[in-house]
């Protein structure tokens, strides 16, 4: 089912939630919305499951508007962070549950129903439990029936919201892994909403990065990590760091002095220039980021150092080779082989 | 010893001075009166007990009694979980006022809560040359008490749930809007299984006040022998006139009601904590 999400506004009480959001969804796509808590992302997820009504835009479900149809009526699957599993219900109960409520005309038959129930349990791995109680299951374990029971009921679409939230490191990873798998499998369109840049990076097809209830950009795992197109989505995916600078005669300067960078056609007047640690190359001579390291810290693979920069003392942080000794005090220059400039009005500050 | 006991834990002088004055605290104020209601009521032995209970004015007072609970307790009932439902699960404008008004009926003395229908539904009353004349007679009869019943007893129902039902919040409602289930369904499957022992508690306190209810009643009820009188009216009367083993005959009805309420709800605790600790395992 293809999801066109059409200027989309959504305003609550008195601050505004989503301000004009539009995204084409392919049918069969794995999306992620990801952003920062109060980015609009559980609003916008919510507007397509009908739990919420716009305030203003359009939602299609494929060629039908699905704006003014209740929830019920949409005929989503919905998971929750907190599983929200029925808890006076066994865990075959809870999955048979969106199948058992359908009109007399609609409803299989019983033994049609426990069949799908059961066999759901095992498409989630859990077969064995289907007569326990949500209280007696692992925090993983009802997230996965918490999706067995979403998906009993046919979705049109798969709506997640943090779907690992609540769950720890190593169960997460594997989690993702497992839906994954299930997506690929049952080949519904899936969006997924998270605050965590590496899920979002390794399970989605495409990544939506928002932002105070905008869409700051749209695009595959590499494209938003390698290309980012704000300075926003430049420092909330991945490590990175960003300078105010000046851009005059395609030069970059920072504080009056040359930096030795091309502009590469930024606008000239004020930009902020972004780059990432691993994206540097020390250098000599004047025309160089210049610095004092105030750390040296051990991030996994690499030393990393922060450093103060110029008169202002801005705070850079870029890693160290083996080769380079550093410590507190030390003197460095360097340059950022990769980076992006972008114009200090463009991110609205 | 002292050295390993727990920071919280008194002395165990302090302890057994602070559990002995409970005790005897209890013994004087609660199990003493008890204990007496049924001594006085068997006093002239077991016939004369039954014949005060069998009594035909006596056996009115106890189908009267339980006619009010009949209908107040299912009405406050259905008030309770319709008010809870709207203050724990909507927003809207007035939702404190609202939240407050339900408490108000335990903040008022039970004879303003009787007074306040004789001055609206009375002979001299806004409403009563109206009422009068289209021959319908609220005070000084059943309607009458039946109102004053479920008003002093409203707020058991929703006080009970009100917490319990925000505590849920509306995710498992919302789960099951999306996965198809109506409105009405989505009540009957999930609102009310999850809301079930916390009803019952309430609805059983509810039951015990309307019973025993004696204030509110004795304003509208003008205490007709055979036709107005409550139990707890009834043990009044008898008391005054003398009777004193049929007044506690009767009043050791009251004394079992509330003697199995209490086990009930001791009862309904233990399994409600249960499920309480249940929640908090599965949020």
């Amino acid at each position: 089912m293809d999801l066109r999400i059409v200027n989309l506004v959504k305003a609550f009480d008195r601050f505004p939630a989503l301000h004009g959001v539009s995204l084409d969804i392919r049918s069969g796509e794995l999306v992620a919305l990801l952003g920062p808590s109060g980015s609009g992302k559980t609003t916008l997820l919510r507007l397509i499951a009908g739990l919420e009504f716009p305030t203003s835009g359009e939602i299609w479900f494929g060629n039908e508007n699905a704006s003014a149809l209740s929830v019920r009526a949409r005929n989503i699957g919905f998971v929750f962070q907190s599983y929200a599993l029925f808890r006076h219900m066994t865990v075959l109960d809870n999955i048979a549950f969106g199948l058992k409520v359908r009109p007399m005309a609609s409803r299989p038959a019983k033994s049609a129903i426990r069949k799908r129930a059961l066999d759901l349990l095992e498409l989630v791995q859990l077969p064995g439990v289907a007569e326990r109680f949500p209280s007696q299951l692992s925090g993983g374990q009802r997230q996965r029936v918490a999706l067995a029971r979403a998906l009993a009921i046919e979705p049109r679409v798969l709506l997640l919201d943090e779907p690992f939230g609540a769950l720890d490191a190593q169960v997460r990873r594997d989690l993702r892994r497992w839906l994954r798998e299930i997506h690929d499998q049952t080949g519904h369109t899936t969006v997924f909403v998270t605050h965590d840049q590496e899920e979002a990076l390794e399970l989605a097809d495409r990544v939506v990065v928002m932002s105070s209830g905008r869409i700051e950009q749209i695009g595959n795992p590499d494209e938003v990590y390698d290309e980012p197109a704000s300075a926003f989505v430049y420092g909330f995916i991945g490590d990175s760091s960003s300078l105010p600078v000046a851009v005059e005669d395609d030069a970059v300067m920072l504080e009056g002095r040359r930096l030795g960078l091309h502009g590469n056609g930024c606008r000239a007047g004020q930009a902020v220039l972004c780059f990432r640690p691993q994206d540097v190359e020390f250098v000599t001579g004047s025309e160089a980021v210049a610095g004092r390291v105030k750390t040296v810290r051990r991030v996994l693979n690499v030393r990393r150092a922060e450093l103060e920069v110029g008169r202002a003392r801005h705070t850079v942080e870029i890693d160290l080779g083996q080769d380079v000794e550093a410590r507190r005090g030390t003197a460095l220059s360097f340059r950022p082989r990769r980076f992006k400039l972008f114009p200090m009005d463009q991110q609205g500050t | 010893m002292s050295k390993h006991r727990d920071v919280t834990q008194e002395r165990r002088l302090v302890q057994c001075l602070l559990i002995a004055g409970v005790a005897l605290f209890l013994a004087i104020f609660l199990v003493l009166p008890l204990v007496i209601v049924f001594v006085e009521a068997f006093r002239n032995g077991v016939r004369t007990y039954f014949e005060a209970l069998t009594d035909p004015e006596s056996l009115a007072a106890i189908r009267l009694t339980l006619l009010v609970a009949a209908i107040a307790v299912p009405a406050n009932l259905l008030f309770g979980i319709a008010a809870s439902w709207a203050i724990a699960k909507f927003d809207f404008h007035g939702k404190s006022v609202l939240n407050t008004l339900i408490d108000l009926p335990f903040s008022v003395s039970p004879v303003i809560s009787g007074l306040i229908y004789v001055l609206l539904f009375g002979a001299q009353g806004v409403l009563g040359p109206w009422l009068e004349a289209h021959g319908v007679q609220i005070i000084f009869a059943v309607p009458g008490i039946v109102l004053a019943t479920i008003f002093v007893t409203f707020p058991f129902v929703a006080r009970e749930l009100i917490p319990l039902m925000q505590q849920q919040g509306t995710r498992e409602e919302e789960m099951a809007l999306s996965l198809g289930a109506s409105g009405f369904k989505t009540f009957l499957l999930v609102t009310l299984p999850n809301i079930k022992w916390g009803l019952l508690y309430g609805v059983l306190l509810c039951n015990a006040r309307a019973m025993g209810e004696f204030g509110a009643v004795s304003v509208v009820s003008g205490h007709i022998r055979g036709v107005t009188n409550t139990m707890p009216l009834h043990v009044e009367i008898l008391y005054n006139e003398y009777s004193f083993a049929a007044a506690f005959a009767v009043a050791s009805l009251l004394a079992m009601l509330a003697l199995i309420t209490l086990v009930m709800k001791s009862l309904l605790e233990w399994r409600f904590g249960a499920e309480l600790a249940a929640r908090k395992r599965h949020p």
